[in-house]
């Protein structure tokens, strides 16, 4: 029990919880009008297309109500007039951690990122805020065609790629967060994969909220063209504030026919953000869209990564691993769309709950009239730490046509006493016993993480173990 | 130096089933209790491992001196030198074997020192080789989808890597065939030290063929009633438990 702490994971804990003072040289000021569109298009140099796209997107986004019909009542709490929509230092990513100015590269020293860019890692990008600080490729993979950029500069430089595909996965009104995103969106990566190249390192994409009253609205797009391969990671902190911070990225995944994306998230915000981000592929012939997701951290997390089966022989996956703490919601799950005959999809989802800490599973499977030899599997496992921790799930499974098959399984479990029992006789004690049978839970999961994520994911796991235990 | 239980009283929920056990195990001796279901043997293991559902109402148990039950977390005695092998051991699931017992390993050593993981599994190999364990039993969860027989070893495994004081062997031999029991018994036999003490619980006198004791104690109502060698084992297993009830309560 508290004795039993060990003092430096307590030290730890704070790994992502620090802040240094960084000038700003361009702030759109707290809330959202017109006029703040047109503040971050003109530092941005956004085309005309742009600008209207996210004045458009600014009325969708007034004009629809907040999902709380269903969705957690919470979301009233995020004062939108309270945020400011965009900081930065300028818009140009670095190409070179020398030339990222002092004050922010020292952030992202401090959370490793340059180490792991020589280690393991086919590209970087760091986002600070609105902007990417630093963005680059190693040589050999941009002399195969690979394009990793932020999506500014994806926008500028690539349009022709970029415009094709740009909000055609996720519109603008999917959801008023989507909606929210479209009007203000900055940062996020823009990845093309050239037919036939298959990236051997992950690129690897670091978001950083740096401000206190502030939101981050990055924008990624990841086209993989024919039969290409490419898997693309990213890591999310902030320091705790005293107010609530805002975190509504938006996502869009375009595998063309044999193409592989494998999508990575380890997240691992501080319990004062709100993070509400829309995720979805689209998948065509024979392709693949894997999303792994783990959600540690946050205020309230919404999140469905989906794919949509848009051709014959695609797959779709969701495999994701939730943490909910005290006082935090992971409100997660997965859409799977299958539009076309011959589409296999898998969902697994496991979430933890300790103390008051809520986690909720949303699924929605849906498989189209006319359609056949399609195929779902959902797994839903939820284990409950303590006996005030709370655990919900909501399955959503549409078939029609009679030559598919459809299976979900869901439980539900505590870790017993004896477990524990048995464990502290060989002297372990219990905080410690409590991590290991909660690793033991998703271990299987972990395994599909990279060996540096899933070393990280532990060790996460662990810190928000530590806490719990009394 | 010994293990030494003196008077001990314990309840689950309101009924008392340890009702003023007496029992000394000096350090290197093995004892054998013996008795029959109900008779409180398994409580009296978990009574002193420290399992939340019992209370201790009275009497103390001392380990090479130390007040065992003043510490309060199972964990606790167990790092003073308590170690229990299960009649039913646990399942962890998703915890691999080599993973857990680096994690016991791990938990009794000073907070600043870090195992070192390459000595560490040339140990686990070398005595799970002793214990004819497959090397591939190191990445399976510890003891889900095990058969009696490989749970039973699993403990024996954890004991070995652990090294306590004073083991605890409740019904180590119950759900064994005869050649995982002699495997299990050698296991045990090799453990057998000067500065380790055993205490084996078992309902039946075929284990103590194996492991042979130094002391029989027979237990009856949560006390024991009455203490021998060897052949008192033997006498047991031929005339039954019911000549020691009687005498005791003529002797009440």
């Amino acid at each position: 029990m508290s004795t039993d702490t060990k003092p430096d994971l307590n030290i730890d804990r704070s790994i992502g919880d620090f802040r240094y003072d960084v000038a700003y040289e361009f702030d759109a000021g707290l809330g959202l009008t017109a006029r703040t569109i047109d503040y971050i298009c003109d530092v941005k140099k956004d085309p005309d297309w742009i600008r209207k796209f996210r004045q458009d997107a600014l009325k969708k986004f007034e004009s629809m109500p907040m999902p709380t019909h269903w969705a957690s009542p919470d979301l009233n709490n995020i004062v939108f007039e309270n945020i400011r929509y965009y900081l930065s230092q300028g818009t140009q990513a670095k190409r070179s951690w020398d030339e990222v100015p002092e004050d922010v590269k020292r952030t992202f020293e401090r959370l490793g990122i340059p180490e792991q860019e020589r280690k393991f890692l086919a590209g970087v990008e760091a986002q600070f805020d609105s902007e990417a600080a630093y963005s680059n490729i190693k040589a050999a993979v941009g002399e195969q065609g690979v394009i990793f950029v932020g999506s500014t500069e994806g926008l500028h430089k690539h349009p022709e790629i970029f415009r094709k595909w740009f909000g055609k996965v996720i519109p603008t009104g999917d959801n008023k967060f989507s909606a929210l995103n479209s009007a203000v969106f900055s940062g996020g990566s823009f990845i093309y994969i050239p037919p036939g190249v298959k990236v051997k390192h992950p690129l690897q994409a670091y978001f950083r909220i740096n401000a206190e009253n502030f939101g981050q609205f990055e924008r990624t797009l990841i086209i993989a063209d024919e039969g290409s391969e490419v898997m693309y990671m990213e890591g999310c902190t902030a320091p705790k504030f005293e107010t609530a911070t805002l975190h509504s990225a938006v996502v869009e995944l375009v595998a063309l026919k044999g193409a592989k994306i494998q999508y990575i998230t380890v997240q691992n915000w501080s319990p004062n953000v709100f993070n509400l981000v829309t995720k979805r592929g689209l998948a065509h012939e024979d392709a693949e869209i894997k999303w792994i997701d783990c959600n540690i951290g946050s205020r309230l997390t919404m999140k469905y990564p989906g794919v949509i089966m848009k051709e014959r022989g695609a797959r779709g996956e969701v495999v994701s691993i939730a943490l909910s703490g005290d006082g935090q919601h992971q409100d997660t799950g997965a859409k799977m769309i299958h539009a076309a005959d011959d589409t296999t999809s898998n969902i697994i989802s496991k979430s933890i709950s300790l103390g008051k800490g809520r986690a909720t599973y949303r699924g929605l499977v849906q498989i189209g009239r006319h359609l056949k030899g399609c195929k779902n599997n959902t797994e839903c496992d939820a284990l409950l730490i303590n006996t005030d921790s709370r655990t919900d799930t909501y399955p959503a499974i549409t078939v029609h046509g009679k030559e598919n098959a459809c299976q979900h399984e869901a439980s539900v479990s505590k870790i017993s006493a004896e477990q524990i029992f048995y464990m502290q006789q060989r002297g372990i004690p219990k905080a410690a016993a409590m991590s290991l049978a909660v690793n033991g839970f998703v271990n299987d999961l972990v395994q599909q993480f990279p060996m540096e994520y899933s070393v990280e994911l532990k060790r996460l796991i662990d810190l928000e173990m530590e806490g719990s235990v009394g | 130096m010994s293990l030494h239980i003196e008077n001990l009283h314990a309840n689950i929920g309101d009924r008392e089933i340890l009702r003023g056990l007496n029992l000394e195990i000096p350090k290197g001796e093995v004892h054998a209790i013996m008795g029959k279901n109900g008779s409180g043997k398994s409580t009296l293991a978990k009574v002193m491992a420290g399992h939340p559902d019992y209370e201790v109402t009275k009497g103390t148990v001392t380990l090479d001196g130390l007040a065992l039950l003043d510490l309060e977390e199972p964990d606790e005695r167990a790092r003073a030198g308590l170690f229990v092998a299960f009649q039913y051991p646990m399942e962890v699931p998703g915890v691999s074997i080599a993973n857990f017992i680096r994690a016991a390993r791990q938990a009794a050593l000073p907070e600043d020192a870090e195992l070192d993981a390459v000595e560490y599994y040339q140990d686990l190999y070398v005595k799970m080789d002793a214990l004819k364990i497959p090397r591939n039993f190191t990445s399976r969860a510890v003891n889900e989808g095990f058969s009696g027989g490989e749970k039973k070893r699993c403990e024996i495994l954890q004991l070995a890597m652990l090294a306590p004081k004073y083991a605890v062997l409740d019904e180590t031999d119950s759900g064994l065939d005869i050649d995982a029991l002699k495997i299990v018994s050698d296991g045990v036999n090799a453990l057998r030290s000067p500065d380790r003490g055993f205490l084996v619980i078992t309902h039946y006198q075929r284990l103590l063929d194996y492991i042979v004791p130094d002391v029989v104690h027979v237990m009856v109502n949560g006390q024991i009633v009455l203490s021998g060698d060897k052949e008192l084992a033997l006498k047991l297993e031929a005339e039954g438990y019911d000549w020691v009830e009687k005498e005791t309560l003529a002797t009440a």
